[in-house]
């Protein structure tokens, strides 16, 4: 994941900023989040959208790879259970989310950090309270901090 | 080189570090295919079997043995040091077995840290006795004597998170025959490209005996566990509602613990296109619950009480996490 996106004065400022990757279905909560920027609405910009084409294409190793990889949260943004447009692909995701949510807090990573959403194309408000509230509970919680450069895997090894 | 008189066999050796000792009974159950090994290869190092020290190793010269298979994980600061000394006499280091490939068993502990588990062991063990609260010390100074001890390390890795790996043979064990295949793969001198898993690279259903008895559309209202019920010893184990890890699997096993009638947990690991395997295993076995109601998806899924141990019980220390997170 390129580092270099990240604007220096979120990591060098005194106050952390979390960085949330964002994974939105390509038939709904992207969407709403097209909304949302068209329609100027204001959102905490901590997130990183990357879209796909259904929440059910979360492979669970992208939110693994993701924490590991320096994100303090992860958002999975879905369509409403019953508007999947592939039928039952966000059921899916529902499924693995549940058992992903318990591997994920025996691993000591909090609940707050990961977190699946419901929202339809119309529902740019809702995709601002959703963001809003969990860059608020992450920004709480402090970094995760997952990222190992070699040296710091050394000094985890040795502790 | 030194010894002028040594044959010309290529030199091989073999070292264990965190096991249990049953990939060393898995290089013994070669049976008489050992001989023919035996008979290719000059045996340098074998701790378990023959009385070479480790000063036998020193001396030899740099990249002079051929291959060196190396079963274990690394937990200790002795089993890094000798894994070091082992890649710098080696040409090739074969990572033998899920332990030393993954992580393994022992790389769980990764759940836990050096502090948790001396807890455990030294002071909170129902049978500990430990008044004075004494805890292993690297080094001991008694009566001008000195007694150590290896250092134990925080963190469980897997052998190519501590050294260079060139190959890697899976298993807990690894079969006889797997074991045999990639010793005449290593000897024929053909190689493959480094970093191989010296085995097939399709999932373990693909070579399954019961392959043909699992439906088109494969769904679980329930997980079962092997206690709980009379396995049909010709059905697909997942419609049976039983937590085989077959479809994340590498196959190559010849589906050994199926053909027993018990469901795969996962010990020949992932297959190369996968970069997690406790992910990819959670994401199979979870995606196929017929549920679309999340009270009924946690009820079902409760059946499986230990995510970590059930979808990481060979590889935590090689999985994206490889550790619970230490508070910041």
């Amino acid at each position: 994941m390129p580092e270099t996106t990240i604007p220096a004065a979120q990591i060098a400022g005194d106050k952390f900023e979390p960085k949330i990757v964002a994974f939105f279905c390509n038939w709904c909560t992207y969407l709403a989040a097209d909304l949302a920027g068209t329609s100027r609405t204001r959102y905490a910009p901590n997130i990183r959208v990357i879209r796909l084409m259904c929440s059910g294409r979360v492979d669970p190793q992208f939110v693994l790879d993701a924490f590991a990889k320096g994100a303090d949260g992860v958002l999975i943004g879905g369509c409403h259970p019953g508007d999947c447009h592939y039928q039952e692909g966000n059921y899916k995701a529902l499924r693995r989310v549940r058992m992903l949510k318990r591997l994920l807090k025996e691993m000591g990573i909090e609940e707050d950090r990961f977190r699946l959403e419901w929202i339809s194309a119309a529902e740019a408000d809702r995709l601002r309270v959703a963001v809003n509230d969990m860059v608020e509970k992450v920004r709480a919680l402090g970094p995760l901090r997952l990222q190992v450069p070699p040296e710091v895997f050394a000094e985890e090894v040795n502790a | 080189m030194a010894e002028t008189t040594q044959s010309s066999k290529p030199k091989v050796a073999f070292y264990w570090c965190a096991a249990c000792g049953g990939c060393e009974e898995a290089v013994v159950d070669l049976a008489e295919n050992i001989l023919d090994v035996v008979g290719a290869v000059d045996i340098v190092f074998w701790p378990v079997a023959l009385d070479f020290k480790r000063s036998h190793v020193e001396a030899l010269a740099d990249g002079s043995i051929l291959a060196c298979f190396i079963n274990g994980a690394v937990r200790t600061t002795e089993q890094e040091e000798m894994v070091q000394l082992l890649r710098r006499k080696s040409k090739l280091v074969v990572a033998y077995g899920a332990c030393s490939h993954l992580g393994g068993i022992p790389g769980l502990a990764n759940l836990w840290d050096r502090k948790s588990i001396f807890q455990a062991v030294y002071h909170e063990g129902p049978t500990t006795v430990n008044p004075e609260g004494t805890e292993p010390q690297t080094c001991f100074k008694e009566d001008g004597r000195t007694a150590t001890l290896p250092g134990f390390f925080n963190t469980v890795r897997a052998l190519d998170q501590a050294v260079d790996v060139d190959y890697y043979i899976p298993g807990c064990a690894p079969t006889p025959k797997v074991t045999l295949a990639a010793l005449q793969t290593l000897l024929s001198g053909n190689l493959p490209a480094k970093g191989t898993v010296l085995t097939k690279d399709e999932a373990l259903c693909e070579e399954c005996p019961r392959k043909d008895s699992r439906p088109e559309k494969l769904t679980l209202s329930e997980f079962k566990r092997p206690h709980q019920v009379l396995i049909d010893e010709t059905k697909c184990m997942i419609a049976q509602g039983l937590v085989c890890l077959g479809p994340a699997t590498r196959g190559g096993c010849e589906a050994l613990c199926v053909s027993g009638n018990m469901p795969c947990t996962g010990c020949f690991g992932p297959t190369s296109r996968v970069h997690d395997y406790g992910a990819k295993a959670l994401a199979a076995l979870t995606s196929i619950v017929e549920s679309n109601d999340e009270q009924e998806i946690d009820r079902v899924l409760a059946a499986v009480p230990d995510p970590v141990g059930t979808f990481y019980r060979y590889s935590l220390p090689s999985s994206l996490l490889r550790r619970k997170r230490t508070a910041a």
